[in-house]
């Protein structure tokens, strides 16, 4: 069976989905992925959803899922380089992802993610808490 | 029509051709600025001999029929060209109408004795001509509303420009009320440029945003949501102080969104979020001296 490859690079894990999404594979990749958080107590997951052009709401609420489940086992998650069509017809769906944090590449987000856990050490807050 | 008029009046056609040039010449609506006379005359000239074999068709009174499909082309092309060229509607149906009057003419040298059928032919004269102006007419408005929908979608695309203020920020200041469509324009337009610019920061300056009422609100949400879902954090600058408080009237929940009063302390904003600091140069001449630009 077909199956995402999970990567792991220090504290985190780096998932690239180059193919199209159908719910199946979505589903293991989530299942995967938990699994694979817990066995390697990751700090961060980002996924590089770059290569993806079509999504649908179910898309979307994986998504969401695997940033609730790794935020409670103390990992952020950050999405990738989504296309502007992926962006619009999610916010048309009305699915915001308002738990995942997103950057514009893999760079920035490897970024972020280094951030996320440098904070984490000192507060809780958010990245541009601070600013407001 | 019957047989006798149709040939009568294609026997009559280059005197037709003549009064009706004349007429058009003559009449106060003619526009030689936009349109030459030899290029009249010419124009005039396909259109009769069209119109004049459609009459001999078999049935002649029905401008729907087969005889008349070339007509209705030549017809839909000149309004269209007049339409393009900025003909008023008086002037484009003067073209037809002034023909009416010729053939009426005509007619009326033929059957000069025979009232009864001169009355008839007439009858059925003016039908065709009628039905023919309405035509032109319609054509003529379709041709209007064409250049204005070019003109409301250039309006909608020349209004929209997004511009890079700085190294990873974008700035679009938005001019004119947002609609659904435009904000759809908005919306690709900022995120194409923010994957082709790698910026993760965009300010959306709706200084000239004249109202602002939920729907609006809802658009500027969907598209900081939008950029939000690509890794772009949004500004939302240029809050007047009447769309304040109509926002808070409206009771549009605003407090996940960055907003500032004006563009500039957006600016400032987002070099604190990118960690740029922007100081005064030491200045080493006196103050407005050239050098000190780097000209």
């Amino acid at each position: 069976m077909e199956r995402i490859p999970i990567l792991k690079m220090g504290p985190f894990l780096l998932v690239t989905i180059q193919v199209d999404l159908y719910d199946r594979l979505a589903l293991t990749l989530e299942n995967d992925l938990i699994n694979m958080v817990s066995k390697t107590e990751a700090k961060g997951v980002l996924i590089d959803i770059s290569a993806v052009s079509i999504v649908d709401s179910f898309m979307g609420r994986i998504l969401g899922n695997i940033a609730s489940m790794s935020k409670i086992m103390d990992a952020a998650t950050v999405v990738v380089g989504m296309q502007p069509a992926v962006a619009i017809t999610l916010v048309e769906l009305g699915l915001t992802l308002s738990g995942v944090h997103t950057a514009l590449d893999v760079e920035q987000g490897m970024e972020l993610l280094r951030t996320k856990i440098g904070q984490l050490d000192t507060d809780e807050e958010g990245l541009y808490d601070s600013y407001i | 029509m019957n047989k006798e008029s149709a040939a009568a009046l294609k026997g009559k056609k280059k005197q037709i051709l003549e009064n009706w040039m004349a007429n058009q010449l003559k009449d106060a609506a003619l526009r030689d600025d936009l349109m030459s006379v030899s290029e009249l005359q010419q124009q005039s000239e396909e259109f009769l001999s069209t119109l004049l074999k459609a009459f001999a068709s078999p049935n002649a009174e029905d401008t729907d029929s087969a005889g008349y499909e070339s007509i209705h082309d030549i017809l839909s092309e000149i309004s269209i060209t007049r339409a393009r060229q900025g003909f008023s509607p008086r002037e484009t149906s003067a073209y037809i109408l002034s023909l009416k009057e010729v053939l009426s003419q005509v007619l009326e040298d033929r059957f000069k004795d025979e009232t009864a059928i001169l009355y008839r032919e007439i009858i059925s004269m003016n039908k065709i001509m009628d039905s023919l102006s309405l035509v032109t007419m319609e054509t003529y408005i379709k041709g209007r509303e064409e250049v204005i929908l070019r003109q409301t979608n250039e309006m909608s695309e020349i209004s929209t420009p997004v511009i890079r203020v700085w190294e990873g920020i974008l700035a679009l200041p938005i001019i004119g009320t947002l609609d659904s469509a435009r904000t759809q324009v908005v919306m690709e337009a900022l995120l194409e440029e923010i994957v082709a610019t790698g910026s993760r920061i965009a300010i959306l300056d709706i200084s000239g945003v004249p109202t602002v009422d939920s729907l609006v609100a809802q658009h500027l949400i969907k598209t900081v949501s939008a950029a939000r879902l690509m890794g772009a954090e949004c500004i939302i600058s240029g809050i007047r102080a009447e769309i304040a408080q109509t926002i808070v009237h409206l009771g549009i929940d605003l407090t996940n969104i960055y907003t500032k009063a004006t563009l500039a302390s957006a600016l400032k904003m987002s070099f604190s979020m990118l960690s740029i600091q922007v100081s005064k140069a030491a200045q080493n001449g006196p103050v407005g001296s050239k050098q000190n630009f780097g000209f």
